[in-house]
């Protein structure tokens, strides 16, 4: 027999109530049970961050977060980052600077890029490279992944001046 | 070991996390969950019959100071210690550990309490908490149902490679750093292919007070991934008390600290490897210190 536990989150803005083992992860309740697959399963074991997802707001691995650890929290995906004018000059950044190669680890590079965005609105070169080390490219773009996170920034300062 | 879990339980009292620690099966402690999930689904869990979720205790959160105490909760996160003033201005030491600590994903989830606990020798924080001087503090139910706590030096927390002295109806509650009379000079070193992500293969950690004549006292110098615990190197410690350093002393205290290791052969590097490594960075780490 095994546990099954019902949890209230709120999921990119929207109430959802699912039903959870002791034994998922966010991520699968995200793809799995939700069918939201924007937020990629890469390894499984937080050493990708392909599932990088804001919980109340801060950056962290689905793949590491117990589904049962969701309840009453708020989740943002990259879907819903989608709506965020903020995240849309990061996705635009990303396109124009060619970051996007195979794509798969994209979803999770922008969700971490959003996040440091947030706390740091200008990041030099340098902190863009700290701030994704925790996020693995295969196809080796880092270069212009970090092209656009910078640009992402100079856009957001121009169009909110301090 | 999820498959055993009949019972999950978040509780928001000391007293019930406690209770449920007690109880006939015990309980499978989870906080951030970082390294239980990874940890759980490999099989390498205790199947016990709760997990037990203490991340909505507030007792268990906060970094405050209390006297000349720093008292670290156990819920506290490393991404915490990147940031919080405290920590920086008391214990500048940990905020540099945590930068180096997995990637910022894993630190924004990942507690303070859970690193302790799973006593991975190559455990990050634990050779600047030992430098540091750390006590845990562990709490359980007595038999009138009142809190019970006792608290221990880190070092004599360790029992082994994931083992710990940790009763199974204890939990940790706080790691206490007490404050020096004067700021520690401390230094810190991971070794790794990359700042992120890696399980390091040696890291050392050192603190000490310097007097005015630039003679060094309570000096600590711990190392982890070279043993089957975090350690501290007493003999190199020792030799540094009291003394002033220079290249000569930081050379003949990194052989004697290198001795006093017990490094493993394993997939991130060898025993030779490791005890070279730790001799040529502490050395290095001393050398710098006496340079400024």
């Amino acid at each position: 027999m095994s546990l099954s536990t019902e949890i209230r989150f709120t999921l990119n803005g929207v109430q959802q109530r699912a039903s959870v083992g002791a034994d998922m992860s966010a991520l699968q309740l995200l793809r799995d049970a939700i069918g939201l697959t924007g937020t990629k399963y890469g390894c499984g074991e937080g050493e990708c961050g392909a599932c990088t997802i804001l919980v109340d707001g801060r950056a962290v691995n689905a793949c590491l977060l117990f589904a049962l650890d969701c309840q009453g929290r708020e989740l943002t995906t990259i879907e819903g980052l989608a709506q965020d004018a903020r995240a849309r000059v990061v996705q635009e950044a990303f396109v124009a600077h060619g970051a996007v190669q195979c794509g798969f680890c994209t979803p999770g590079m922008v969700m971490q890029a959003a996040s440091l965005l947030a706390s740091h609105p200008q990041p030099d070169a340098a902190a863009a490279r700290r701030a994704i080390e925790g996020n693995l490219c295969r196809c080796t773009g880092y270069e212009k992944i970090v092209e656009a996170i910078v640009a992402a920034g100079r856009t957001l300062a121009n169009k909110e001046p301090a | 070991m999820m498959e055993s879990v009949e019972r999950y339980l978040a509780p928001t009292t000391l007293q019930q996390a406690l209770a449920a620690l007690g109880g006939p099966r015990g309980a499978t402690v989870l906080a951030g969950g970082t390294d239980l999930m990874p940890q759980g689904r490999a099989g390498r869990v205790p199947a016990a019959g709760t997990l037990l979720n203490i991340r909505h205790i507030a007792a268990l959160e906060g970094i405050a100071l209390e006297g000349g105490t720093l008292v670290l909760g156990a819920l506290a996160r490393i991404a915490d210690f990147e940031r919080d003033a405290l920590v920086r201005a008391h214990a500048p030491l940990l905020a540099e550990v945590a930068d180096h600590f997995a990637s910022p994903q894993v630190r924004n989830a990942a507690t303070l309490g859970g690193n302790v606990c799973n006593a991975s020798p190559a455990g990050d924080t634990l050779p600047a908490l030992l430098a540091l001087d750390a006590e845990v503090e562990l709490a359980s139910l007595g038999s009138a149902g009142a809190i019970r706590t006792r608290r221990l030096p880190l070092e004599a927390f360790f029992a082994g490679p994931g083992r710990t002295r940790r009763e199974p109806h204890e939990l940790l509650t706080a790691v206490r750093v007490q404050l020096a009379p004067a700021p520690r000079v401390t230094r810190f070193f991971k070794a790794g292919t990359r700042p992120a992500l890696d399980i390091s293969p040696v890291a050392i950690a050192f603190a000490a007070q310097r007097d005015a004549q630039g003679r060094l006292g309570a000096v600590r110098l711990a190392f982890g991934a070279v043993g089957p615990t975090p350690l501290r190197a007493r003999q190199a410690e020792a030799l540094l008390e009291g003394r002033r350093l220079d290249g000569a002393l930081a050379l003949e205290a990194a052989q004697v600290a290198a001795g006093e290791a017990a490094p493993i052969d394993d997939v991130r590097a060898s025993a030779w490897y490791r005890r070279e490594l730790l001799r040529n960075m502490t050395r290095r780490i001393l050398t710098d210190v006496a340079e400024h």
